[in-house]
């Protein structure tokens, strides 16, 4: 298996207070892993950390085996979509645009190839319409997509997602996960959600994190570790099999 | 009123108001969806620092004022990049000490002190020639500035952590920002004053962010837009007597105003 993410020993903390503790990760090619827990559990910490905007107190973390700083740039970063400021100027082909900023773009304006990929990533995303207006105008949903667009310009091996669904209608939820499984036929895609209920049946594998990290390279959730995340016992309902988070009991 | 565009401070008063007009509409455009109007006028304020230095060891206190606006400016993006200290308050002390030196050593100067009500509001009638030159340089350096790094630019200001993820210098390129409004602070200080820099930089591009959804529109029509409120306000401040910096800014706010009026009568 070809490790295209990989934490050993990760340690972080904010003062005396770890935030996040041992943490031993592993991300394969094309692997679709949706990372859960509560609020507080380190989740903005992990990804900051994957980001290389926070620097671990110990550990190695490793991007297409390059260190962060260099491997991030194979990272397709997508934002909650929450903060924003409806008033900013700029249209949505502009903000897909910044998926091609590199350090070697700098002092070149954006070519050619650089606008095929931008109305490739639109049409992909199915914004193409769109890209002409304010992003300002654009709802909740139709922000995800851009973003998502924004972050396949850059040509991502990963997808890091966070909080993907996050003040987004379930229907519109369901249409931005058929996106994530499309787009996994060729990409990696790591989520980060507070919300069991987002991570549905579209994800391969489910990692618990609270403060440490529970991943079984497998889609089961024990109550074992639903309580340990959640530091109480959660019923877990499922709507019949196709959103089954636990397997199902024999007696 | 065409005979008094015949006199040459009239002249030179008109020409100062396009030079900093142009660089009010494309820093202040930064100024404004940065959202850092506070950090602009702890600049403007902590410049007079420089001012003071100007006068006590006897340069050019415009000079100083650059000097101070430009170190100022940078102490306060590091703190705000770099550190976890409460940016505003670092902002708020060095908006007060920059003053207070500037006072004490103004104090400690003997002489006469002319003109010194004019860095405070604004002189746009007695802007000299030579000044003029030092503006259009400005201007020519932004514009450079913003034609090289206009896509980064925009970036930061859009989704500063986005921009890290793709390995841009994003705090260089904000602390070249930060110099550049540290700069154009200084040139705007010579025409309505350091008491109310901030107004021509954030009302120009503030009316234009009603009503166009781009930079570099609304970029073009704030400095179209400063143009008009100078030549305005220069207009009335020399029919009715009036302080022409004050009378600058009372017309910009009101302009303000009024588009807000007008923005929400549309939607």
């Amino acid at each position: 298996m070809n490790g295209v993410i990989k934490l050993s020993n990760i340690y972080v903390n904010y003062g005396k207070q770890n935030v996040l503790e041992n943490i031993n990760f592993q991300v394969n090619e094309l692997d679709f892993i949706g990372i859960i827990g509560p609020n507080g559990a380190g989740k903005s910490t992990l990804l900051k950390t994957l980001l290389g905007l926070i620097t671990p107190k110990s550990g190695q973390i490793s991007i297409m085996n390059y260190p962060v700083s260099q491997g991030r740039k194979y990272i397709g970063y997508v934002p909650q979509v929450l903060e924003f400021d409806r008033a900013f100027p700029i249209l949505v082909e502009d903000v897909v645009r910044m998926g091609r900023l590199s350090k070697s773009h700098l002092f070149k304006s954006y070519n050619r190839k650089d606008e095929e990929i931008v109305t490739h990533c639109l049409e992909q995303v199915g914004m193409i319409k769109l890209r002409n207006r304010p992003i300002g105008e654009l709802s909740g949903g139709e922000r995800q997509r851009v973003y998502i667009a924004r972050a396949l310009a850059s040509q991502p091996s990963i997808l890091l997602l966070d909080e993907p669904t996050a003040n987004i209608d379930s229907k519109i939820q369901n249409n931005i996960y058929e996106l994530l499984k499309e787009l996994n036929e060729y990409i990696t895609i790591l989520l980060i959600s507070h919300d069991l209920a987002a991570i549905s049946t579209y994800v391969k594998t489910i990692a618990c994190l609270n403060r440490t990290l529970h991943y079984h390279q497998d889609k089961i959730i024990t109550s074992q570790m639903i309580q340990e995340t959640y530091q109480c016992p959660i019923d877990l309902i499922a709507h019949g099999i196709p959103h089954r988070i636990l397997p199902e009991h024999n007696s | 009123m065409i005979e008094v565009l015949q006199l040459e401070f009239m002249q030179n008063a008109i020409a100062a108001g396009i030079l900093v007009s142009i660089a009010c509409g494309i820093i202040g455009t930064f100024v404004v969806v940065n959202r850092i109007v506070f950090i602009s006028g702890g600049i403007a304020h902590s410049a007079y620092g420089g001012i003071g230095l100007g006068y006590f060891l006897g340069f050019n206190p415009i000079l100083g004022a650059m000097i101070f606006a430009v170190f100022s400016g940078l102490g306060m993006g590091l703190v705000e990049k770099y550190t976890k200290e409460r940016t505003d308050t670092i902002i708020g002390t060095m908006w007060a000490i920059g003053m207070g030196i500037g006072i004490i050593l103004i104090d400690l100067t003997k002489g006469y002190k002319a003109n010194l009500m004019s860095y405070l509001f604004g002189s746009i009638l007695a802007v000299p020639r030579s000044d003029l030159l030092i503006m259009l340089i400005l201007d020519v350096i932004i514009i450079i500035m913003i034609w090289l790094f206009y896509k980064e630019l925009l970036a930061i200001s859009f989704d500063p952590i986005f921009a890290t993820t793709r390995n841009i210098p994003v705090n260089g390129l904000y602390l070249m920002l930060i110099s550049a409004i540290a700069l154009t602070i200084v040139m705007v200080m010579q025409v309505v004053g350091l008491i109310m820099v901030i107004a021509l930089l954030t009302i120009p591009p503030a009316v234009a962010n009603q009503f166009v959804g781009e930079i570099k529109q609304m970029m073009v029509l704030s400095s179209i837009l400063g143009v008009i409120f100078i030549l305005i306000g220069l207009g009335l401040s020399y029919t009715f007597n009036l302080t022409s910096g004050a009378t600058i800014i009372v017309v910009s706010g009101f302009a303000y105003f009024l588009s807000l009026g007008i923005k929400s009568r549309f939607r």
